[in-house]
């Protein structure tokens, strides 16, 4: 594998308080690369959410730098921001499907929030019910959805827009062993294909699932880095360990 | 999944995405709300309008009019100087017209204040004559005027019309001002009743317009989705509205019509001022719009 040019995502020396608490995250510094696969872990309460919440484009840090795509974001008019986010999939922890609309609408809203016409959305919408298992459920609304049932469907809404980077919390939290390595192995299909991809886990063996992975570990708001993921090269895991 | 991912799941388009949302109601009663206040603006502007109608005829009618009375008891005196004052009215290059009112007619106007079978012994009625001028019953030309006609009669006394309803028409006109002030106020009242509406649509939409926010939708995309609600909820109050003053309008009109009094019937509404009571939805329909995205742009900007 040839290794990659340009970093997708930089982040410098970045800070995030909330008011006049203490740092949450502190002098988080790191870059991801394109078409890496990378897990962050910690325990809870260690600021993953937060720093995914940074990651997809949710809040502004209280400090430091944070370049995506190229692009300085902390500076950019927010009114540009959106198309940032459309290179982004993200699957939230508390899932956040929406109430009113039914798991097809679901994981169509991406793709109508792009301008895809209605009907160039209906196959791959239906194709990506299919894969994760759900097209008997496509009319049903989430609060008639089990757990994983929603999970899926918000894992789906994440991917159905092939983003240039999927940021996932805790995607495989709520999914039985069997569903959690499936929803791994769509992950990696995506990674595959160039997305990055970045996975918050607290479940270790999750990590040993894609060998080719890279890892950043959060411990109390600031970040270590078991596997040189952070550094360039990175190292893989297995590999010098 | 890779079937899925190849078969073109990423062609932005760039359009603004026309249905993200099922229709984000701004709430039941809105389209009552504008339905009462395009009513009370089509009364406010019906009125208005009326009025305006009125002053402007009322004005022209009687900017070159004048009357002449004759205040003489003796009736056979009155005859000869009205007879004499018509005649050098009649030959005066600033009158166009003249018009010597019937003493029947002069008693039938008085009748409601002095009662039928009063005779010139009781109480000595004035004769009356209307005269139009050229030019407007300017006061040069009214002096000049009476001064021709205390040579022939008299007991002539000239006035301008429109001196004795001046105070009328001024009352009118501060009238028609009112009812402008009226529609800028319920207009005002409105917005106010929309922006109300659409930060409670926003408060009860907000984790839908947060998820919607973070998969990429613009503050635009958001907020055309909340435009197009209260488009359709002040379209259907604004139609409502204009059937329910327009029957209250022509309700009024008809009391109005049947004073069969002169003045009113200056005040009625022309095919172009049903015009204009028409448009009055769509003003309704534009503040409304205007309203709600101006509301949901300002809450989304207080995101990142």
């Amino acid at each position: 594998m040839s290794e990659p040019e340009t970093e997708i995502v930089q982040f410098d020396n970045v800070g995030l308080r909330y008011g006049t608490d203490r740092e949450i995250l502190s002098n988080i510094s790191f870059t991801l690369f394109p078409g890496r696969f990378y897990f962050l872990t910690g325990a809870s309460g260690a600021g993953k959410t937060s720093l995914l919440r940074l990651l997809y484009l949710a809040q502004r840090p209280s400090r430091g730098a944070i370049r995506m795509f190229g692009t300085d974001v902390i500076t950019l008019p927010r009114e540009r921001l959106p198309a940032y986010r459309r290179r982004m999939g993200v699957v939230f922890q508390d899932f956040r499907l929406v109430e009113h609309l039914s798991a097809f609408d679901n994981v169509a809203l991406p793709l109508r929030v792009s301008g895809v016409r209605e009907a160039d959305l209906q196959g791959p919408v239906s194709d990506m019910l299919d894969w994760v298992g759900l097209s008997h459920r496509a009319d049903a609304r989430p609060a008639t959805l089990s757990g994983g049932e929603q999970q899926r469907v918000a894992i789906a809404r994440a991917v159905i827009g092939r983003p240039d980077m999927l940021v996932a919390d805790e995607p495989t939290g709520n999914v039985d062993p069997e569903m959690a390595l499936k929803l791994i192995r769509l992950f990696e299909a995506l990674n595959r294909l160039g997305t990055t991809v970045v996975v918050a886990t607290h479940d270790v063996h999750l990590l040993r699932k894609v060998p080719d992975s890279l890892i950043m570990r959060l411990d109390k708001g600031t970040l270590a880095d078991p596997t040189g993921a952070l550094r360039y090269p990175p190292r893989r895991v297995g590999a010098g360990q | 999944m890779a079937r899925a991912a190849e078969r073109g799941l990423a062609p932005f388009r760039g359009k603004r995405a026309a249905h993200l949302l099922p229709r984000a109601r701004l709430g039941g009663p809105m389209p009552w709300v504008i339905a009462i206040m395009v009513a009370i603006t089509v009364l406010a502007a019906a009125g208005g309008l009326a009025l305006s109608n009125l002053v402007v005829r009322a004005s022209g009618d009687l900017a070159g009019s004048a009357t002449v009375q004759i205040v003489e008891p003796d009736p056979a005196i009155r005859d000869a100087q009205v007879q004499a004052a018509a005649a050098l009215l009649a030959s005066d290059p600033d009158v166009s017209e003249v018009s010597v009112v019937p003493q029947d007619r002069v008693e039938q106007l008085l009748e409601p204040w002095l009662g039928t079978g009063v005779g010139d012994d009781a109480l000595p009625v004035p004769a009356l004559i209307d005269l139009s001028l050229y030019d407007g019953a300017d006061a040069e030309t009214l002096a000049r005027l009476n001064d021709r006609l205390a040579e022939v009669a008299p007991a002539a006394r000239i006035d301008a019309q429109s001196d004795w309803l001046a105070p009328v028409l001024t009352a009118l006109s501060t009238l028609r001002w009112v009812s402008i002030g009226l529609i800028a106020l319920l207009a005002f009242t409105g917005g106010a009743a929309v922006w109300l509406a659409a930060r409670n649509a926003l408060g009860v939409n907000r984790d839908t317009i947060e998820i919607v926010h973070l998969l990429g939708g613009s503050d635009d995309q958001i907020a055309r989705i909340f435009q197009r609600s209260i488009l359709l909820d002040a379209l259907v109050g604004g139609l409502l509205g204009l059937v329910l003053g327009s029957a209250a309008v022509v309700l009024m009109a008809a009391q109005f019509a049947a004073l069969d009094s002169g003045l009113v019937a200056g005040g009625q509404l022309r095919p172009v001022d049903w015009l204009v009571l028409a448009t009055v939805p769509l003003f309704a329909v534009a503040i409304a719009v205007y309203t709600a995205r101006v509301t949901v742009l300002s809450s989304l900007r207080k995101m990142l």
